[in-house]
């Protein structure tokens, strides 16, 4: 689904990811682990399309498209998702006419007529519910005022709005309590298909006993220097992140 | 060589004279009212640029045609409005007033007194009928003396709207006056408004400035807003003029103690535009929320001058002012906040945010923060800049493309001010308007507010497959 080849990124002339390569198949996840200031964010980044990253190297095929082709929206609009760590406050633009709109263009993309407002209106209940939000959140501007915890079920929410098939979720479970974190865990396992497949990038192995991976990357200095079962976390998280430094 | 200013002045002299000779039926307080305003337009001219309030409007510049003067024309002031001016009123009732080439138009009276006490009408009319009810208020304001062109106005100006709401009395229909220009020539208008509310009174007033053609105007009006003690007025003021039109709009709001004026005025189009708003705290707790909203593209002008004086103790003000410019539009503002010596526990706030969609488009913007005090809450803020590029990235990254992902940025900075707009009806069909400018569907030529299409309105105010 996903083929992550050599890929080499810079911002303001620094290369950030140096020759990072992943595959990811349908129904899979994988954990992308490391210290701060790896790339880890970056990775993301680059994969949704930002412009700050310049890339400079490497091919990255998606459902056999080469994903660094298409427009930001593009990439969305072909079923990858990103969950950010910081995700932006929007003041004025509602959460639904954000997620009507958002919904509708990805519909018209894939040839599909506009839900109708009864529709759109039950399906946004429904994939709250999932996420313990709030029936306030409609009437909403994005992001605006939430807590951090808010924030991030808002991100799963997104997600489980569009049915992505490929989501990338970056410190999805940084600044969350416990309840939250199983929360956040619960709508990712839920939304989970054969057909669809899931990155995670995480600090800590905390959410990945909620989360079970299938293979978990270490990630250091802009590539993946060492990769394993889920049973990778768990030693990572016994002997520290030093233990990279020394396996390098 | 004359230049064309100092000819149009010398028509206007002579329009004065000519206008002199027929004005024997005013009351003596308006006559010598003239008498000093043309002396001081000769003595004041226009405006010019070497005026510190001046420097963003250059008058010398704008005033470049041969103008009729409004004044001259015969305009049959009994014309059925919609035969000029298609105004499909559905589910929005106002009353209805109109001033069409600087006369206002009536069908049976041109002043009426409703059952409530409520005097509404033309301003000439009043003067003649309640001359000790206006001469009461008549130079409040120093129309005749404020600057060149209030009193030039004030020497000239043929007619406007009346508005007399008693004591008590709480209007709950809306009033309305359009503006309209429409002549094969190039027309000098100038109106007078007087609004006057008693104490405890209530008045939504909705001041539409039109163009139906584009074949350029100068407008000089001015209004007067006399708000008593416990007095509300609501003020909407909506402006989509022709490219090629000027309009210097001077307005002049005294609000007494526990006053209460809302002020919200949206400009769609314009050629150059002037809104100079002088607000008078006069009593304790008086309370003034003025908001702005400019959305100009072309080589649109506009000058927003704000004065706010806190004459009293305790009372409030705000500012909130956006504007969207796009290609090589340009925007000044001036925020004045005064507060005077005794004006204690005053609060005063203000902002002015721009966003600039070219290189080309110009954002002046100046508070000006005069304090003589210490027990005030004071603040400003001004921001000019491009939409918000993280903003931006986040809605295309779930899917948005990048022009409906800008239309929803543009939505949600204006939404602010329009949002402010009370009359519900009003409000939606305001923004949809709004919402038609910003996506280059709005023209000068879309005549009025009660034109405009309101029979599907979207509950989630935007249909993507509309956009």
């Amino acid at each position: 689904m996903l083929s992550i080849k050599n890929l080499k990124a810079s911002i303001n002339g620094k290369q950030i990811l140096k020759g990072f390569n992943l595959d990811v198949k349908p129904g899979e996840i994988h954990a992308i682990m490391g210290p701060n200031g790896t790339g880890k964010s970056t990775l993301a980044l680059v994969l949704a399309g930002r412009e700050i990253f310049e890339v400079d190297e490497g091919e990255v095929i998606y459902k056999g498209k080469d994903l660094l082709k298409l427009s930001i929206e593009d990439r969305a609009r072909e079923g990858l998702f990103v969950g950010f760590q910081y995700p932006v406050e929007i003041p004025g633009v509602s959460m639904v006419n954000f997620m009507k709109t958002a919904m509708n263009e990805v519909r018209k993309y894939k040839g599909l007529p506009d839900l109708s407002s009864a529709d759109f209106l039950k399906l946004m209940r429904e994939k709250q519910e999932l996420v313990g939000l709030s029936a306030s959140l409609t009437s909403r501007s994005v992001n605006e005022g939430f807590s951090g915890g808010e924030k991030k079920r808002n991100e799963i929410f997104q997600m489980a709005m569009l049915e992505p098939d490929m989501a990338v979720l970056d410190e999805t479970d940084s600044g969350l309590d416990i309840d939250a974190l199983r929360v956040v865990a619960n709508g990712v396992n839920t939304l989970k298909t054969p057909d669809n497949a899931t990155i995670v990038i995480t600090h800590y192995q905390r959410l990945l006993d909620y989360i079970i991976p299938d293979f978990v990357h270490i990630m250091y200095d802009g590539r993946i220097v060492k990769s394993g079962d889920k049973t990778l976390a768990i030693e990572l998280e016994e002997k520290g992140y030093n233990w990279i430094n020394e396996i390098n | 060589m004359e230049n064309n200013v100092d000819i149009i002045k010398q028509q206007l002299l002579e329009l004065y004279k000519e206008l002199s000779h027929s004005e024997n039926s005013l009351p003596t307080f308006v006559n010598k009212e003239r008498e000093l305003a043309i002396e001081k337009f000769i003595d004041l001219g226009f405006p010019s640029t070497d005026l510190e309030y001046w420097k963003g409007t250059n008058l010398q510049k704008l005033l470049n045609s041969q103008y009729t003067f409004s004044q001259k024309l015969n305009v049959d002031k009994d014309i059925d409005v919609s035969t000029i001016f298609h105004c499909e009123i559905h589910n929005f009732e106002t009353l209805f007033f109109a001033n069409y080439n600087g006369h206002n138009l009536y069908e049976t009276k041109p002043l009426t007194t409703l059952e409530n006490g409520v005097i509404v009408g033309s301003i000439r009319e009043a003067m003649i009928k309640y001359p000790e009810l206006l001469e009461k208020y008549w130079n409040k304001n120093n129309v005749s003396g404020y600057n060149g062109l209030t009193a030039l106005n004030a020497a000239v100006a043929n007619d406007g709207l009346f508005i007399y709401v008693p004591e008590n009395v709480r209007l709950e229909t809306p009033m309305q006056l359009v503006n309209l220009i429409s002549h094969p020539q190039e027309l000098f208008v100038q109106t007078r408004n007087m609004i006057i509310l008693e104490k405890n009174s209530y008045l939504t007033f909705l001041q539409c400035d039109d163009s139906l053609e584009d074949n350029g105007s100068f407008k000089n009006s001015v209004s007067e807003f006399y708000i008593a003690e416990g007095a509300e007025l609501d003020h909407y003021k909506l402006q989509n003029k022709d490219l090629s039109s000027v309009m210097v709009n001077t307005s002049f709001f005294n609000v007494e103690s526990k006053g209460v004026l809302n002020s919200n005025i949206i400009t769609f189009n314009t050629g150059s535009i002037r809104n100079e708003f002088v607000v008078n705290l006069n009593g304790k707790e008086a309370f003034a929320d003025l908001s702005g909203l400019y959305l100009i593209d072309k080589t649109q002008h506009i000058d927003n001058q704000i004065f706010i004086r806190h004459n009293a103790p305790e009372c409030f003000s705000r500012q909130t002012f956006k504007g969207i410019l796009d290609e090589k539009a340009d925007s000044v503002f001036t925020g004045h906040i005064y507060v005077a010596e005794g004006a204690v526990k005053t609060e005063a706030f203000q902002t002015n945010r721009n966003i600039l969609l070219t290189d080309t488009a110009s954002v002046t913007s100046k508070p000006f923060l005069e304090i003589y005090n210490d027990d005030v809450r004071c603040s400003h803020g001004s921001t000019t800049g491009q939409l918000d590029k993280d903003a931006m990235f986040y809605l295309q990254q779930r899917g948005i493309c990048e022009k409906n992902a800008n239309l929803l940025m543009m939505y949600a900075f204006v939404d602010e001010v329009v949002r402010k707009i009370k009359v519900e009806k009003l409000m939606t069909r305001t923004e949809n308007m709004v919402h038609r400018r910003l996506k280059g569907e709005l023209s000068s030529c879309d005549q009025c507010i009660l034109h405009c299409d309101t029979d599907h309105i979207d509950p989630y105010k935007i249909d993507a497959t509309l956009l």
